[in-house]
Formats: structure tokens, C-alpha cells, sequence
């Protein structure tokens, strides 16, 4: 068992928990945010996908240790209250979600892509968007609303 | 996951300490191969030595003839290092083809090479570019560093610390993705080196491994046309559900002419 400090959208927050915690699970089941969603849970389809230090991560492939002491994002902490972030703006706009399982992780990882890169093309968005699987949109619409994004940020 | 305890090392010294007295014990890097075994239950160490934060595995140093990299260098601080884009561009392009972002952003030069994957792409830069492999305790020149499946000459409780890469006179890396995992199927890293030709391959075969005939080839001219009818021997490759030994031999071949072709410009 270990103390784990960390912030998470902005709030301190301590648990004890076990050492093997991962990142994705802590954040589920001790803080309650469950918009982390577990998917795969072998580092591939991106759903976990958070910031961690200001990097988008998969939080399954994390111990929990790994993020004691850092600044942790997740989708729950992106809007500014009412207000949408631009990314889950366009993705609304855009119909970039059907089911929407894959949706948060895929909200990160594009806010992430958009803090390196502001005005990606299509390669660019595909090739940053390779640590996330979508099992409806077949893509077409969320590169659409990565762009959408990038204007509206501009 | 099998139970272990997690201890952020506070430095080198201590994390060679510690895994001085547990033999059980494993050194965590950025953890995008050993989370995910552990997961699957394959390993079960008793304790998990984060050494990813260490001072003395981090940085990139322009030493003018070669760079110097730190092993906890992560592969989105190599793929954007100024010095490597400049110094070394064919090793910033590789760090920038590994895996995905979110694994870019976690995983390390240092755990990728000490973990001597196969399919990793790493092991082709530190091979075919000569480079020299430092450890906590000696430095190990890369071709007697690999030896084979997830083998290395690295001995209990010697820790990777950091590499330095001869800055070649041209370089390139062309690989094969799995469409699925993103692993070479096949990656090539063709350097023209102060030392001469390198070819280093990896995703082909057991382990990275140098294809001599390809460097003869292209020592005597270095162009795509050079290696016209070099055959790579698909005895010895791997053979599994992804590609047969045959289908691997002809990409290790293509990808090696696609490796000079970016740097002749030839088609």
C-alpha cells in the first residue's frame, strides 16, 4: 500500500491504494471518474487516454505510482463548466461519436495533438490519432471535427 | 496483475542497491512493454525500481562527432530534440514512428533497447549507427551489446544509462509497420558512417542483426541499384501469423532500398 498524492483536474487528491493500481482504475474506482473509460485494457484502443504532466498517456499502461505528484487531466476536467471545450465542441458539431465508448480517450488525445501541432493535416490527425480505435465512425468525421477544433482554437 | 511493491529510485546508486538485494526485482522505465506484461501475468516481480526520473538517465548533449542521449530519454523528447533532428536525423525520424503518441510520450530509449524486442526499432539505430551502450558499471559497443530474442550482454543488476550515436555521414530508417501493433515487420537502418556501411534490420528476424552483403553492396556504391539482385535469406527469419519467413526476407529487402533511396533520391 502506498500514499498517492496527485492533482487531478485541478483538485488535490490523496488515497491510499494498493501499489499495483493503475492509473485508469484509480481514477475510476477511488475519485469516481468514470469518464476514463476502460476499453481494451491492453494498451491499444486509447479510450484511458488522459494527460499526465501535460502528455497524453494511456492511463491502463500506468501504475498509479508513476503519476504520484503530477498534474492529471481527464475529460471530466476539460469543459469550463457549461462551456464545452472546443474539442468536445466539434465532436459534437461534427458527429464525431455513435456509441461514444471511445469518445474521451479520443477527446484527449486530440487536445493533445492540437497543443503540438494547431493546424494538423489530414495525415498529421491520422498519424496522431493512431493510439485510438473507433469502432463506428470509420473516422471520417472525428478528422473532420480535428479540424473544426483547430480553427475554433485558433 | 500479481502483486510487487513501487519505488521511485532516488538515484542511480540506489536503484542498483536495491536491485543488489532482490533478485526478483525489475527496473521500471516508462513501462510500455512491462505494464502490459505484468497485466497479462507473464512476469511477477516483487518490486517495481522506477528509475524513469532519474537526473543522471536524462538529456541530449551535443558532443560535436557524436550525441550523447540519456537511456530515460523519452521517444517524443528524441523525435523533437533539436540536436537529434540536426545532428542525427534519420534517429529523430525513427524515435517518431514508435508505437503511437501516447506511447511516444511514456515509453524510453533506454527500456526499449534493454529490452532487446525483436520488433522493436530502436536496436536498429543503436546497431547499424555503431553506437555505444552505457551501463552503470562499463560501455558495451553495439555490436556485441544484442544478443538475440530479448538478449543482451547486459548482466544482473547492470542498469543502461545513457548511449552516445557517432553522427553518421547520412542515415535513414524505412520499416514495414504491423498494421495493427505498429512493430517492424521489417525495419531497415542503412548509416554511411565514418566507420563505412552499416545495414541493421530488425523485425525480421530472432533480433536485430546486420545484413553484411547489403553493406558490401553498397560500400562498393551506395545506390538502390547496388542491391539489385541482393537476395536476403529468409532461412533463419521469423516465420509466425503476421508474415512468413519468405514474405519478411523480401520486405527486409525493400525497406533497405526504400533506406537508400531517401538519401540518393532515386525511385
Amino acid at each position: 500500500m502506498a500514499k498517492i498524492e496527485m492533482t487531478v483536474n485541478g483538485k488535490k487528491v490523496s488515497h491510499e491504494v494498493e501499489d499495483r493500481t493503475l492509473l485508469a482504475n484509480f481514477l475510476r474506482d477511488q475519485l469516481g471518474l468514470t469518464g476514463t473509460h476502460i476499453g481494451c485494457d491492453t494498451s491499444q484502443c486509447g479510450c484511458c487516454t488522459v494527460h499526465v504532466d501535460g502528455l497524453a498517456v494511456k492511463s491502463c499502461s500506468m501504475v498509479v505510482g508513476q503519476a504520484n505528484g503530477a498534474e492529471v487531466l481527464t475529460i471530466e476536467g476539460l469543459a469550463n463548466g457549461e462551456t464545452l471545450h472546443p474539442v468536445q465542441q466539434a465532436f459534437s458539431e461534427c458527429h464525431a461519436l455513435q456509441c461514444g465508448f471511445c469518445t474521451p480517450g479520443m477527446i484527449m488525445a486530440v487536445s493533445g495533438l492540437l497543443k503540438d501541432n494547431p493546424a494538423p493535416n489530414d495525415e498529421e490527425i491520422i498519424q496522431g490519432l493512431e493510439g485510438n480505435l473507433c469502432r463506428c465512425t470509420g473516422y471520417i468525421n472525428i478528422i473532420k471535427a480535428v479540424k473544426h477544433a483547430a480553427v475554433a482554437m485558433k | 496483475m500479481y502483486s510487487f511493491t513501487y519505488t521511485r529510485a532516488k538515484s542511480l546508486a540506489e536503484a542498483r542497491a536495491m536491485l543488489a538485494k532482490d533478485h526478483d526485482a525489475k527496473l521500471l522505465s516508462g513501462g510500455m512493454t512491462l505494464i502490459p506484461t505484468l497485466k497479462q501475468r507473464l512476469a511477477s516481480p516483487s518490486q517495481l525500481i522506477d528509475i524513469s526520473r532519474l537526473a543522471e538517465l536524462r538529456g541530449i548533449a551535443d558532443k560535436g562527432d557524436c550525441v550523447e542521449i540519456g537511456a530515460a530519454t523519452r521517444h517524443v523528447e528524441t523525435s523533437r530534440s533539436d540536436v537529434v533532428r540536426q545532428k542525427i536525423p534519420a534517429l529523430a525520424h525513427l524515435a517518431s514512428q514508435i508505437g503511437d503518441p501516447q506511447v511516444r510520450n511514456r515509453g524510453t530509449m533506454g527500456g526499449s533497447v534493454a529490452n532487446n524486442d525483436p520488433v522493436a526499432d530502436y536496436p536498429a539505430a543503436v546497431l547499424g549507427l555503431g553506437a555505444i551502450v552505457k551501463t552503470s558499471q562499463r560501455e558495451i559497443a553495439a555490436d556485441n551489446f544484442f544478443k538475440g530474442m530479448f538478449e543482451t550482454a547486459l548482466e544482473a543488476g547492470e542498469i543502461v544509462t545513457g548511449f552516445s550515436y557517432p553522427v553518421p555521414k547520412r542515415a535513414a530508417y524505412a520499416k514495414f509497420p504491423h498494421p495493427v501493433s505498429g512493430y517492424a515487420m521489417a525495419g531497415s537502418f542503412v548509416a554511411d558512417t565514418g566507420a563505412g556501411i552499416r545495414v541493421a534490420i530488425v523485425g525480421a528476424g530472432p533480433g536485430v542483426f546486420r545484413w553484411k552483403e547489403a553493406e558490401a553492396a553498397l560500400s562498393k556504391s551506395f545506390s538502390v541499384a547496388a542491391l539489385k539482385g541482393l537476395a536476403m535469406p529468409s532461412a533463419g527469419l521469423s516465420n509466425d501469423l503476421h508474415a512468413t519467413a519468405e514474405y519478411r526476407a523480401n520486405l527486409v529487402e525493400v525497406m533497405t532500398r526504400r533506406a537508400v533511396a531517401s538519401l540518393t533520391g532515386e525511385k
